[in-house]
């Protein structure tokens, strides 16, 4: 150190900082950057929006909104989508406490109601496709398929994701390094959460608004 | 006072900010209230103009983004030293001139090199 300290500022700066650097643990900055692979992912989201909101009244003279979208079924899909929310906040509570049991039950409760939510798009999508209005009819089911088609592939990626950590959780237990993994996926879950209320307010209420 | 106390090999920055069960419950009944009423408003018969229940409706959402953002993702100014929240605004700043860019941008394309939109009724009957 280049300054010149007084032995008493010398003593009052002790209590505040540590002379050595402390040790960075293994995986400390992991958050961060899984926070910033998420800004990233939201990135990709705000310009699927973008050509949705552009694209949105292209309909080539096919099926409009109003036609395809059944609005009491993306109130049950959203449902699915908060709820299994709730659930991964116990699954982390539960963690917090090292109950691998508790935590392996909510695991499994979010992951099914992941399912729901996956198999009840699917339904939509495959009576879309059935009724003619796939994502090749206009420009419109195009930009539809591909913003809402990418935050389906994230949550089943997010469910193949909660899977593997069960088996990581049943096979090492609660260690530090799981935490890590489930704080990981935590993240990504809610965040998924965050972009369907975005997808549920313009995609599906705007679009019945029309 | 910014005291660190190392009491242990587990003590240290926690791995994450830790959620409680108040955070995540009054999260989720915020949410539940804030999902159900765009969807009320949308499929109920509200006598409002459409103009105004779009507007309400956006405004729910933004209002849940942050709920979520606070009680699910437990973002605060401080969380990994200001970090996640400087990341987050920046983003934001790229999200807003992605949006409205391309819709300003592209709205006028449109009005411009468009001369005239057909109907759907003469557009069904190009098919």
């Amino acid at each position: 150190m280049g300054h010149a300290l007084t032995t008493e500022q010398a003593a009052a700066r002790t209590l505040f900082y540590h002379a050595d650097e402390h040790d960075h643990e293994a995986g400390g900055s992991t958050l961060l950057g899984f926070w910033i692979y998420l800004m990233s992912d939201c990135l990709i989201f705000a310009v699927l929006f973008a050509t949705y909101g552009v694209l949105s009244n292209n309909y080539a003279g096919g099926p409009e909104p109003k036609e395809l979208f059944d609005l009491s079924l993306v109130a049950v899909n959203t449902t699915m989508l908060l709820l299994s929310s709730i659930t991964y906040g116990f699954a982390m509570l539960s963690s917090y406490r090292k109950s691998v049991a508790a935590t392996q039950l909510w695991l499994v409760v979010t992951g099914l109601f992941g399912a729901a939510f996956l198999s009840i798009e699917l339904y939509e999508f495959a009576h879309m496709i059935h009724e003619g209005a796939g994502p090749q009819r206009s420009a419109f089911l195009s930009a539809f398929f591909t913003l809402v088609g990418t935050h389906g592939l994230h949550v089943t990626f997010g469910i193949v994701w909660l899977i593997t950590l069960m088996i990581q959780v049943g096979k090492h237990g609660l260690t530090k390094a799981n935490a890590r993994r489930l704080a990981c996926l935590s993240l990504f879950w809610h965040f998924l959460d965050v972009i369907w209320i975005g997808v549920f307010t313009f995609v599906y209420l705007m679009g019945m608004l029309r | 006072m910014s005291v660190h106390h190392h009491a242990g090999p587990e003590a240290g920055p926690g791995p994450e900010p830790h959620g409680s069960l108040r955070d995540y419950t009054i999260g989720f009944l915020l949410s539940v209230v804030l999902t159900a009423v765009p969807f009320w408003l949308v499929m109920g018969d509200v006598s409002w103009s459409k103009q105004t229940v779009a507007f309400v409706i956006m405004g729910f959402a933004a209002v849940q983004m942050v709920v979520h953002m606070v009680y699910f993702l437990h973002m605060t100014p401080k969380s990994e030293d200001g970090w996640t929240l400087t990341s987050l605004v920046f983003t934001l700043i790229l999200v807003v001139i992605t949006l409205a860019g391309s819709l300003w941008v592209m709205y006028h394309l449109d009005s411009n090199m468009m001369p005239r939109h057909p109907t759907q009724a003469e557009a069904r009957s190009l098919d």
